[in-house]
């Protein structure tokens, strides 16, 4: 399930909505993002999160199908929020359920790794020395692609 | 067709969205950022570095050399930070 939204979400929720009355799951994943505040050596006030409605939905429903395809899952979330954040605030929930550990580990690493390089959003941070884009590191590029060799790796 | 401009493309281009009926020659989405530098001083700011630009048609990302034909909505974007 994707829900890419402006409101905080609550993670005992989600999580009990995840897998409710299914006993196959035998482990679920999580991983949270949080606002920083800190860029570097930088104060951070808060974020603003821009993204484009329609691509953003689109891109992190494939992300999700692709990790179903991949593993077996029982149960997949991503939740994305966009707009004004504060240090502290939650950025973006991924959950994964699997009957064993490994898939769901890997999966929700899969799914945070990939979306940081394909779903379309950008952050705006507020620095004292006014608004800064955070320009993309090539470490997540990275960590993206070694999800490629792992495909290339497989079929081979 | 509709462009779409978003984060720090759109700062500098002045524009979130216009659109736009580039001339019959403009058949590449390279030849089509080349022809929207010519829109203003803020779309060629914009669209002075193209490593550092990304380009999705009709909520696909392609590449410079992928062709506009029968595209509705060109998104132009910085590499994406979410997450």
């Amino acid at each position: 399930m994707i829900k890419v939204q402006r409101e905080d979400f609550d993670i005992a929720a989600e999580f009990e909505a995840l897998t409710a009355g299914n006993h196959a799951v035998g482990g679920i994943a999580t991983f949270i993002g949080l606002v920083r505040d800190m860029a570097g050596d930088e104060k951070i006030g808060a974020m603003t999160l821009e993204h484009y409605p329609g691509m953003t939905e689109k891109k992190l429903a494939e992300i999700e199908a692709e990790a179903n395809a991949r593993w077996p899952l029982e149960a997949s979330l991503i939740i994305h929020r966009y707009g004004r954040l504060e240090p502290g605030d939650q950025i973006v929930f991924v959950a994964t359920a699997s009957p064993h550990r490994a898939a769901a580990l890997e999966s929700c690493q899969f799914l945070i790794d990939w979306l940081k390089t394909s779903a379309p959003f950008w952050k705006l941070e507020e620095t004292p020395d006014g608004g800064k884009w955070v320009d993309a590191r090539d470490s997540d590029t990275t960590a993206a692609e070694r999800w490629i060799e792992q495909r290339r790796d497989a079929a081979e | 067709m509709n462009v779409l401009y978003f984060a720090w493309l759109r700062q500098k281009a002045g524009v979130s969205e216009e659109e736009i009926e580039p001339p019959a020659d403009v058949s590449t989405v390279a030849e089509l950022l080349a022809w929207l530098k010519g829109r203003s001083a803020g779309h060629a700011e914009a669209l002075a570095d193209l490593s550092l630009v990304r380009v999705a048609i009709d909520q696909e990302y392609v590449q410079l050399d992928h062709s506009i034909a029968g595209a509705r909505e060109i998104a132009i974007f910085p590499p994406v930070t979410g997450g």
